[in-house]
């Protein structure tokens, strides 16, 4: 070979290592980016005020709680829609339905995953918000649970995937096993395929989650944006206010550098770092349950 | 055999268990059938030549999107520009390179977090390097770098599959017919990856075209009836006009919104059934 080839193939190996080290670079760079621009909060907001019940920017009030608040009901109701449905249908795509049936519902699912978040919130507003407000007889359909029920659906893609993939991955020898002791195929799915694939399910619901933390347009679009502190049940009936929401309804009218726009960033490090903790949880449930499963198999 | 009752029940209870997976999984399903249809169904009339060939007038009450089209067709291809050769490229560094250490496992939990961060945050970094810090101000190619970023671990992890999947004695026989790595990894590798790798770019630029709050401060402009004439341009985009129509114009005519709503659900359904046609195709024609 000539040494041109060489070089040349020396300096495509050099590239191909860079961008692979790249992610690590991104996440840095990120990180550094929300801590620049959201410290300066932490300084120039008084501690109180920051932890007070109150987010009124033009009156001097940052209080993230009633936020940090609303992201965590709009994320429960989101949770109790999307996870029961989102697994069953995993189950039912892996486990019972049949090959043509599979080959239907799974880019169904898929579609669901690329509809864009805005279209959702559209029809929240135009459908979905309606009909709750007329079934539930509220005050405004713009509430919590409606964010909760699109929430959910919006988790659903993520769970049914990553949940498929796990409930795939267990070895058909395990199924044979439980069949010849004479257990039905319904038994067999709760007692052993579904036990055997669960730190896979636990990641789907985790990543699930991670999902609908970080959903913003059709939050904003369809949770009425009051930043009003939850107090139990009731609180996801009413209007509420995600994180996100406030991110993205505030930050486009702030100026740059004034204690508002440094109080959203912080906002945007506090999501930042509560997505990376779920989402590396979700990891470590995956590693963790890839090591055991090695270990059984040595 | 066992007691026949026993088995009996046993088997009603897996007829009804088997009967509410299928319902629920109905509950999952049904609505997106109902979602597509409607919004194919209400936005279909709104949908005209001078629909997609005009800019929007009256305050965005008549006329037409072709801004917003041409906007989100921008961003979606500097998107990919900037998005592919460094997606494909770590994925070749994963699956082709990468030692078992340390440091390739940093590069998967960095990876996985910058596939969970929010939507928005990452419109918060755009703004803050890019439009701020870079001076690129609001424009199509701030808002390209920020989707590109975002879109990444999508892209990287497909690809990597798809080259993952490629069989290792593909790799053994070029390199004893005396090709280098690169030349095994380029004319080997790829070539049968590249389907995989296609799929995978396609659904991560679904995401970028549909996504509203990365572009939110990064590239998007409320109403611009120009079209922009520089990557340094502001932009209108189908996802941000969507969200403007839908909720700060009042008396927004629903016909609009609804024909908004379906063009921009054509563009990410076509790119969704496209990518599922190259998968299939090349799945059919794959010989290992």
């Amino acid at each position: 070979m000539t040494r041109g080839a060489t070089l040349t193939e020396a300096v495509i190996t050099r590239l191909i290592q860079v961008s692979g080290f790249s992610a690590i670079l991104f996440v840095l760079l990120i990180f550094a980016f929300l801590l620049r621009e959201g410290s300066p909060a932490l300084v120039e907001i008084p501690l109180p005020s920051l932890l007070g019940l109150r987010w009124y920017p033009i009156e001097d009030h940052f209080g993230i709680l009633p936020l940090l608040g609303g992201s965590l009901v709009v994320t429960l109701g989101a949770t109790l829609v999307g996870v029961p449905l989102g697994i069953t249908t995993a189950l039912y795509i892996a486990e019972v339905s049949p090959r043509w049936l599979r080959e239907i519902l799974k880019p169904m699912v898929e579609v669901l995953a690329g509809l864009p978040s805005v279209m959702l919130g559209f029809l929240g507003i135009i459908v979905l918000a309606p009909a709750v407000r007329r079934l539930l007889d509220l005050p405004t359909g713009l509430s919590a649970f409606t964010g909760a029920l699109l929430l959910g659906g919006i988790a659903i893609p993520t769970i049914v995937s990553v949940a498929e993939d796990a409930l795939d991955a267990v070895p058909r020898t395990y199924r044979e096993a439980a069949m010849a002791l004479g257990a039905t195929r319904w038994q067999t799915i709760w007692r052993v395929t579904l036990p055997a694939a669960r730190s896979g399910v636990l990641t789907a619901v985790m990543l699930g989650i991670a999902r609908v933390i970080g959903e913003t347009m059709t939050v904003m679009m369809v949770t009425g944006n009051a930043p009003v502190m939850p107090t139990g049940m009731g609180s996801l009936f009413r209007p509420a206010r995600t994180m996100t929401a406030t991110i993205a309804a505030e930050m486009g009218e702030v100026a740059k550098g004034s204690v508002h726009y440094h109080a959203l960033f912080l906002i945007g490090v506090t999501l930042f770092l509560i997505s990376l903790v779920v989402n590396l949880i979700a990891a470590a449930v995956v590693f963790r349950g890839r090591t055991r499963a090695e270990r059984v198999l040595a | 055999m066992a007691a026949p009752a026993l088995s009996r029940r046993r088997y009603a209870v897996q007829r009804a268990g088997f009967a509410g997976l299928l319902a629920a999984t109905l509950v999952t399903v049904v609505p997106i059938v109902l979602i597509v249809a409607l919004i194919l169904w209400q936005g279909a009339p709104a949908i005209s030549p001078e629909f997609l060939t005009q800019p929007p007038r009256q305050g965005m009450r008549e006329g037409g999107i072709l801004p917003a089209i041409l906007g989100t067709l921008w961003l979606t291809l500097g998107t990919g520009i900037l998005a592919v050769p460094f997606g494909v490229a770590a994925a070749i560094y994963l699956a082709e390179y990468a030692p078992e250490s340390r440091w390739t496992r940093t590069i998967r939990v960095a990876i996985i977090s910058l596939a969970g961060i929010p939507s928005v945050v990452y419109g918060l970094f755009g703004l803050g390097l890019f439009v701020l810090f870079l001076r690129f101000g609001t424009s199509i190619l701030a808002g390209s770098f920020t989707l590109a970023i975002m879109t990444l671990p999508v892209i990287i992890s497909t690809a990597e599959e798809a080259l993952r999947s490629v069989p290792h004695s593909f790799r053994v026989v070029s390199i004893s017919l005396g090709g280098t790595q690169w030349q095994t990894i380029s004319r080997v590798v790829l070539p049968e990856a590249l389907p995989g790798i296609l799929t995978g770019v396609i659904l991560g630029l679904e995401r970028a075209a549909g996504e509203t709050a990365p572009i939110l401060f990064t590239a998007a402009a409320f109403f611009l009836p120009r079209l922009p004439t520089s990557p340094l341009d502001a932009t209108m985009a189908l996802p941000y006009h969507l969200f403007v129509i839908s909720t700060q114009v009042p008396g927004m005519p629903l016909r609009l919104q609804y024909g908004t709503a379906a063009v921009l659900l054509v563009f990410v359904l076509g790119m969704n059934v496209l990518a599922t046609l190259v998968r299939s195709r090349a799945r059919a024609r794959r010989q290992w």
